[in-house]
């Protein structure tokens, strides 16, 4: 009987079986940034404990850098704070930083794949529940809490339960204006938001062999949504291809050697799985959050369901929809957006932005919506200039901000008012999670964000991605 | 950190209604500024309590605003609580307003892996038991719940309920050995040798 990767991955990372009947797993690459770290690095202070491997731990700043004005100290004392307490404990302990002004700057789950620190075969660890993103590698990424990276800084270890795997599936091939994003949401409405606890999701089937290293990532990236605390895609040549040239990477011969070691580590033809999921992509259409978690969604053509349609507990759905201000049997299309932004670890990447540029290519953002465009790393946003990316998207009425977390979470600048309704890219659409306690978040690909901004309101935009550039909308 | 033990929780309730309660709820993103977790449990649940714009919204008092229960060490909550963001501002805060056991139908994996890092246990009960439980507090708030981990049970007005906590955690909170970090930092030596083992740490 083959070995799932996770298995194999597993087996190779362990250490011992601890008293408690966990497993001590060694940590090949521990990402930290400023939020999520300050207190872990105190409580090694007050022990006297080195940071066991400092290279195999690498910091950038991402939550609560502002998008616009840059330049320091920020007026934000609480922000100015965090950003110092990172840069010292990077200091103290010896800790490679991408900060404010390096070139490599950016959401920690864009930048780690993109300097080839993220490799398949890795057990990779950082305090944000979506490390899940470096799934896409092949590698076995956990979300941790900040006890568990004080535990990582000071023993390059972590003490964890065994997780199952689900294999999921997606065969054939995804119809026009359908995309990555729209197969995970999917996913997490068929299998619920805590369908997932106790799994490692195996994303595989024809559908996730063809894509992109990006759209990967946001597969991957949202898999902690769907309550799988890994998610994961088989390390093939797409992988590889992706990761030769890049600064981290092996290079020369070492790389041949790595991409044979790679290619290994994928799960074996005949492994065992736990449980086995299919989802048809031809079946697929581009979906809209319609509640307050991401289960809670429908098809951009479907209409908001009651709780009986929608399989969940009714008084969930209808708390749900009072905070939304929506209605059971109300078209999702045609609601009026104030707010729409591009952006977040799920959907900032240069495949994003281009495929949100090509929707608003020759249009115009509707006069009552405030869109922005927020690219994931400092590097992306360059690669996007280039393209005259920018161009397009401020020719349209978008704001072109620089990297960081953003309008993703309510920590920084960047925030919903009141009740705004806010199509956007990011991950979560949870109750005050865009930083108005009040504010409403419709979960979509950034295309369908592009679509919305133009159009003023959801809409679906299969009807827009085979129109010629410049067409009304 | 030492080896503290933590064999039972016992005080009175706090019953929290909901499947699904996410982090963001618990404890919104605009309160993680901050470089310690001290003064956090002033803001749990903030945005949908007393004086907030949602709250004014809601219905009834919110638990964690309801008088009966302030002092409360025992929070009794329903399905895939903590989901969301791996923030342990959640548990912290939690855990620093009083409460030092959870009793739920089910907790999200990470919030509970970080409440079992500070000591904190979250049993859970079925459906059934975690709904009277929630009934009982509710009608009477002074009564003691009590989590006993030895023996899986919670008691409360003399009546006793199932609890499960895997065994490894249950027995890791009894011996002290849920402070992981001291047991992770034994033995380096084998820690070293998988990292030699590994191609990408070794060099391909
Ligand atoms: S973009 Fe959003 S989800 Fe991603 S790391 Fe930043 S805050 Fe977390």
């Amino acid at each position: 009987m083959g070995k799932t990767l996770l298995r194999k991955v597993w087996d190779l990372h362990t250490v011992r079986t601890l008293p408690t009947g966990q497993t001590q797993l060694f940590i090949g690459l521990h990402l930290i940034h400023e939020v999520t770290t300050p207190q872990a690095f105190d409580a090694l202070r007050a022990r006297g404990w080195r940071v066991a491997r400092p290279d195999r731990t690498f910091a950038t700043v991402d939550h609560i850098v502002p998008t616009r004005e840059r330049r320091r100290p920020f007026l934000d004392v609480m922000a100015e704070d965090m950003i110092a307490s990172l840069e010292r404990n990077c200091r103290d302990f010896g800790i490679p930083l991408a900060g404010l002004d390096d070139d490599r700057q950016g959401i920690v789950h864009v930048i780690g794949p993109e300097l080839g620190l993220t490799q398949p075969g890795m057990t990779i660890a950082c305090g944000d529940s979506h490390t899940s993103t470096h799934g896409a590698f092949g590698a076995v990424a956990f979300g941790i809490g900040t006890s568990q990276v004080r535990d990582v800084l000071a023993s390059q270890c972590l003490a964890l339960e065994p997780l199952r795997v689900r294999r999921i599936r997606v065969t054939g091939a995804l119809p026009a204006g359908v995309y990555a994003k729209d197969v995970v949401l999917t996913i997490i409405q068929r299998l619920g938001v805590g369908g997932g606890v106790g799994y490692a999701y195996e994303y595989a089937g024809e559908a996730i062999e063809r894509m992109s290293m990006d759209e990967r990532m946001t597969i991957c990236n949202m898999s902690i949504e769907g309550g799988a605390r890994v998610g994961y895609v088989n390390p093939d040549r797409t992988t590889a291809d992706y990761l030769e040239g890049r600064p981290f990477a092996p290079a020369g011969g070492a790389f041949d050697r790595a991409r044979a070691w790679w290619t290994s580590m994928a799960s074996d033809p005949d492994a065992a799985y736990d449980d086995d999921v299919e989802i048809r992509a031809e079946e697929l259409t581009p979906v809209v959050t319609w509640g307050v978690n991401p289960g809670q969604s429908v098809g951009v053509d479907a209409t908001i369901p009651s709780g009986r349609e929608a399989g969940m507990d009714a008084a969930a759905v209808a708390d749900a929809l009072a905070y939304m201000q929506l209605q059971p049997g109300q078209p999702i299309a045609g609601l009026r957006v104030d707010v729409a932004f591009i952006g977040s670890c799920t959907n900032s990447r240069l495949s994003d932005l281009r495929e949100a540029a090509r929707i608003v290519s020759g249009r115009r953002v509707a006069p009552h919506v405030k869109a922005l465009v927020v690219p994931g790393s400092v590097s992306v946003k360059r690669a996007a200039e280039r393209e005259g990316l920018d161009q397009i998207f401020r020719a349209a009425g978008f704001e072109w901000r620089s990297a960081g977390c953003s309008m993703c979470l309510g920590m920084n600048p960047d925030k919903l008012e009141g009740s705004q309704v806010c199509a956007t890219s990011s991950n979560r659409n949870f109750k005050g999670r865009q930083g108005s306690p009040t504010g409403r978040s419709l979960l979509m690909s950034p295309a369908m964000v592009a679509a919305a901004a133009v159009a003023g309101e959801v809409t679906d935009v299969r009807k827009l991605v085979n129109q010629p550039e410049g067409a009304a909308s | 950190m030492g080896a503290r033990t933590i064999v039972f929780a016992e005080g009175r309730g706090l019953p929290m209604r909901g499947d699904d309660i996410d982090t963001d709820r618990i404890m919104p993103a605009r309160f993680l500024r901050a470089v310690t977790f001290e003064g956090l449990e002033r803001h749990l649940f903030e945005d949908e309590r007393a004086g907030s714009a949602a709250a004014a919204q809601a219905h009834g008092v919110h638990p964690f605003d309801n008088p009966h229960y302030r002092g409360a060490s025992v929070l009794v909550v329903n399905r895939n609580f903590g989901c969301g963001s791996s923030r342990e501002h959640a548990p912290q805060a939690l855990y620093r307003l009083g409460i030092r056991a959870v009793v739920g139908e089910s907790f999200s994996e990470i919030f509970f892996g970080n409440a079992v890092l500070i000591g904190m246990p979250c049993v859970t009960a079925s459906p059934d038991d975690v709904h009277e439980i929630m009934e009982r507090v509710e009608e009477r708030p002074e009564t003691v719940v009590r989590v006993d981990l030895p023996s899986d049970s919670c008691e409360i007005d003399g009546v006793t309920y199932d609890i499960r906590l895997p065994g490894n955690v249950r027995d890791a909170f009894i011996t002290g050995a849920w402070d992981t970090t001291g047991l992770l930092l034994d033995g380096y030596a084998d820690v070293d040798a998988v990292a030699a083992r590994l191609p990408y740490v070794g060099g391909f």
